[in-house]
């Protein structure tokens, strides 16, 4: 039994964490993001589209086809969820943007955008991510396994495209290297 | 392995925990020879320093040999002996190319970031052993660690140095080193330093180095304040003088050139200001206990500096800002970049132009740190500083 607190985490709890004063997209949940990142616009926008690359700093998804269409996302319990997208915009170098298709269950929208810096300090990215969460059930699920704030998905996802692209990793500290929990 | 654990306020332990593995390409992992304890690891005793997780392995000041390095890691070879610095810095972003690596952009790993950026505006860099806030990095207290851009951040030391004259590059030789740059020394200067903790020391001994005319040390543990003096440094009792007073007579009014706050958050005191901070930061309401910076505003001369090395994690208040902008001062504070100092700082050390060890009072296993933690908090006067070896 434990009667002390497992950590004093409570004490940064802020309203910050669950910030919904950005609005943008048609959807009920959206989210811009921008990030400066240290390296060449055509280098970052390749990359990105090579769909196949997205699970790598998208913590949530399990896989993306080759054409970007088919998204597996992981859910809790090993349970996967599908997400057809289609690509209605692609701009080489400068943007990519996606749709959920009738077909799926979640009402989802994006998109990504290549910037050259006018002061030299490397290529402005900038996502936007929509979706209603409250489209039906899988769409709830969804939304929860994607840590259910657009925002904080999206500046998640962002930070570890960063790292991945200049420092060739994402950042962890996760266990083995952590002590027992508790 | 063996490691030294947090558990909460006064509890830290020494548990047997998973060893650490390579988990990303950069990494190395480091058999560890030497560690110390930080009064920056004082505040995660004291619980005053938020996002703490029970287990968690501390320590942030440590060196070792590398035992097993990443494929991505290219510099680092199995067998070389290296210091690790206690910021986490990838060496490429942005902050990076400026040596702002207290600043690294990319060694907070995205999911611990949040709560930083909440509290800051920006998320903080990476640091060991230091909170769910710079990371939740297991850090050196330990037997073994998992150093993260290992091919960036870690200088190897010559071999057979003893790991005593070179362990301190960690943290607080450079850290007392960026806090006397930060003082932006002239010649002719009066520096007042307090706090006579490690890293008040090596703050001494780097504006002496730097060509301070004349440096004022303040604390009241006998012990703390004889090193001092045998440094060359001046000193003041705060509990026999009353410091602004003492500071304006020594000085013939003009005041010292440069104010050094290296005691932080939980500074002691008996003016009311810091009575009512302790009440407050006991009841969680994040008010840093600020009293010294307080008085080094109200002690600096006109147009003079302030350097702040002591850690802040909160939120102040009653900050004498009319003093400070009246006056014309300038602030200069930060985490360390350690990184920028070190090729310089040892060599510093192999020269024998700065004596790395006369503040160590103690050292004992790994499996005593509970106790040498106990010890440091409740006896500073003759626990100066702590080496403990796994
Ligand atoms: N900026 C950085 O990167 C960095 C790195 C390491 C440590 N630090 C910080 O530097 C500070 C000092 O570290 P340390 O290891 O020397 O700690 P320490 O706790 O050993 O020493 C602090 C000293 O300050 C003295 N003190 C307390 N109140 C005082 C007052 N009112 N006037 C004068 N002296 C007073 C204490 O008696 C003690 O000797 C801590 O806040 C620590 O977190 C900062
Ligand atoms: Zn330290
Ligand atoms: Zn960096």
């Amino acid at each position: 039994m434990q009667t002390e607190p497992r950590s004093t985490d409570a004490d940064m709890a802020s309203t910050g964490f669950l910030n919904d004063d950005v609005h943008e997209g048609d959807h009920a949940s959206s989210s811009i993001q921008a990030v400066m990142i240290n390296r060449p616009r055509s280098e970052l926008y390749a990359f990105w589209r090579e769909f196949r690359n997205l699970p790598l700093f998208m913590a949530n998804v399990r896989s993306v086809s080759s054409d970007g269409r088919d998204w597996v996302i992981a859910g809790p319990g090993g349970m996967d969820v599908e997400l057809e997208t289609e690509i209605v915009e692609d701009r080489p170098g400068e943007k990519i943007a996606w749709r959920s298709t009738e077909a799926a269950d979640v009402d989802h929208e994006g998109w990504v955008e290549f910037r050259d810096n006018a002061f030299g300090r490397g290529t402005e990215v900038r996502v936007m991510i929509s979706y209603d969460p409250l489209a039906g059930a899988v769409g709830k699920l969804v939304a929860k396994v994607m840590q259910r704030e657009p925002r904080i998905q999206a500046r998640r996802e962002l930070r570890r495209f960063k790292q991945l692209m200049e420092t060739g990793e994402v950042s962890t500290s996760q266990a083995p290297g952590a002590a027992p929990r508790g | 392995m063996r490691a030294l654990t947090w558990h909460g306020k006064h509890d830290v332990r020494v548990d047997t925990v998973p060893d650490p593995e390579i988990v990303n390409p950069r990494d190395a992992i480091i058999k560890i020879t030497a560690t110390a304890i930080c009064g920056s690891d004082l505040h995660l005793y004291d619980s005053v320093i938020p996002a703490m997780h029970r287990g968690d392995i501390l320590g942030h000041e440590f060196m070792g040999e590398v035992v097993e390095v990443g494929r991505g890691s290219t510099s680092l070879r199995v067998g070389q002996k290296v210091v690790v610095p206690f910021v986490i810095a990838c060496g490429q972003c942005f902050f990076c190319g400026k040596e702002q690596y207290s600043a690294c952009d990319n060694s907070n790993p995205a999911d611990k970031s949040d709560a930083s950026e909440v509290a800051y505006g920006y998320p903080a860099a990476g640091l060991f052993g230091y909170s769910h806030l710079t990371g939740g990095y297991a850090g050196g207290q330990a037997e073994y660690a998992r150093i993260p851009y290992s091919d960036f951040g870690p200088i190897v030391v010559p071999d057979g140095i003893e790991d005593e004259r070179v362990l301190f590059l960690s943290d607080i030789f450079p850290t007392g080193w960026m806090a006397a740059e930060n003082a932006g020394i002239e010649p002719g200067d009066t520096v007042v330093v307090w706090g006579c903790g490690p890293v008040g020391l090596f703050t001494i001994k780097s504006a002496i180095h730097m060509g301070a005319a004349r440096v004022i040390a303040i604390d009241h543990h006998p012990r703390r304040l004889a090193l001092a003096k045998q440094n060359g440094a001046e000193v003041l009792n705060y509990h026999e003088v009353k410091v602004l007073e003492a500071l304006k007579e020594m000085t013939a009014g003009i005041g010292p050139d440069a104010c050094i706050d290296a005691v932080g958050m939980e500074a002691h005191g008996f003016a009311p200001d810091n009575v009512i901070d302790a009440v407050k930061q006991e009841t969680k309401l994040g008010t840093d206990r600020q009293h010294v910076l307080r008085e080094a505003i109200m002690a600096c001369r006109k147009g003079g500096r302030i350097s702040m090395p002591g850690v802040y994690g909160g939120i102040g208040d009653k900050l004498p800002i009319g003093a400070f902008m009246q006056k014309g001062l300038t602030l200069k504070t930060g985490q360390t970049h350690v990184q920028k100092y070190l090729p310089k700082l040892l060599e510093l050390v192999m020269d024998g132009q700065i004596d790395t060890t006369d503040l160590i009072s103690h050292r004992l296993p790994l499996e005593e740190a509970a106790t040498a933690y106990k010890n440091f908090h409740d006896n500073p006067n003759e626990w100066t500083k702590v080496v403990l070896k796994p």
